[in-house]
């Protein structure tokens, strides 16, 4: 019998996937990118699965705003990341150092 | 159940793996459609949970707009990507060790508290709340449309506008020394302004000046 509990640990499991591929590829904008959908989609899997098991809808509806913002957020990154090579030639995270932040 | 079992065993390793995939793939393109596949696949695992309008939500929004915008980032780019890979053995050790940590957490935390059963699992409730003759997306329709949710509805339509705004702002450019059509300048022509009318001198054939040095 499948429960909450496998559900949660595919996503537990996603979502360290997410966080090691950030430190995985620190230079390289887009994996990074990547990553952040990755632990994305492992919250929505959590909200899903524990709607699911609930009986109630709310978290279903909160997975479909999760999306709308990572879908925004996708386009602006990339965008960023787009101007961002325009300018400097490179994508490396590293590079990005004017601010001296 | 065994069936359930299967898929849901099949979808959740898949997604996992592919999910390393898109982390260590040596081309991007590739760690993009691994991606694509990851998705798929939580997609699944999304039906076995009974949220079908969900799971078709991430086949199109996700695989159909967001990873295909990665893979045209991804190609129109020209990038060595080998060289942004340099640091890829220095610090996994680091996030081995992050990674871990968190890992161990979340599944004892999961494990722990919700293996058990503490929360009521009878299995998935596939129409949730209202009534087992609606499906899924009527459902949520159902709920998404009224006083708490539609102010979030709208909220999000209005994250989605400013993110496009935001990335045509961002992404354009004009350049310098190419000719572009201007519709309002040319409808704002008159008459007037486009037309002149010469006075030319009737009863006879007269050579310009310039021509005339050269005959």
């Amino acid at each position: 019998m499948i429960g909450l509990g496998h559900y949660l640990t595919v996503a537990a499991f996603l979502f360290t996937i997410g966080i090691f591929g950030i430190f995985l590829n620190r230079k390289n904008v887009i994996v990074i990118l990547m990553s952040i959908e990755l632990m994305l989609l492992a919250v929505n899997i959590n909200l899903v699965a524990f709607s699911s098991f609930r009986g109630e809808l709310s978290g279903q509806i909160f997975a479909l705003f999760v999306l709308t913002v990572a879908a925004g957020e996708a386009a602006i990154g990339l965008a960023i990341v787009v101007v961002y090579f325009r300018n400097r030639g490179t994508i490396a995270v590293e590079d990005a150092s004017v601010m001296k932040g | 159940m065994a069936l359930t079992a299967f898929f849901f065993y099949l979808f959740s390793f898949v997604t996992i793996a592919s999910g390393v995939m898109v982390i260590t793939a040596r081309n991007p393109v590739h760690a993009v459609l691994w991606l694509i596949l990851a998705f798929f696949n939580a997609a699944g695992l999304f039906v076995l949970l009974g949220a079908e309008f969900l799971a078709m939500i991430l086949v199109v929004v996700y695989v159909g707009a967001v990873a295909v915008l990665f893979l045209f980032v991804v190609m129109m780019l020209d990038v060595d990507f080998a060289e942004l890979r340099a640091g890829f053995v220095k610090n996994a050790p680091l996030g081995a060790f992050v990674g871990a940590l968190l890992l161990i957490e979340l599944v004892l935390v999961v494990g722990l508290r919700f293996a058990g059963g503490v929360v009521q699992s009878t299995g998935p409730a596939l129409a949730p709340a209202a009534g087992s003759a609606m499906t899924n997306t009527e459902a949520i329709g159902a709920v998404l449309y009224k006083s708490p949710f539609v102010f979030y509805l709208e909220l999000a339509g209005l994250i989605l506008l400013v993110a496009m705004i935001g990335a045509i702002v961002l992404t354009l450019r004009h350049k310098e020394g190419v000719k572009r059509q201007s519709i309002s300048a040319q409808n704002a022509r008159t008459p007037a302004t486009a037309i002149e009318i010469a006075k030319v001198p009737s009863g006879g054939y007269t050579i310009p000046d310039k021509t005339k040095e050269q005959v």
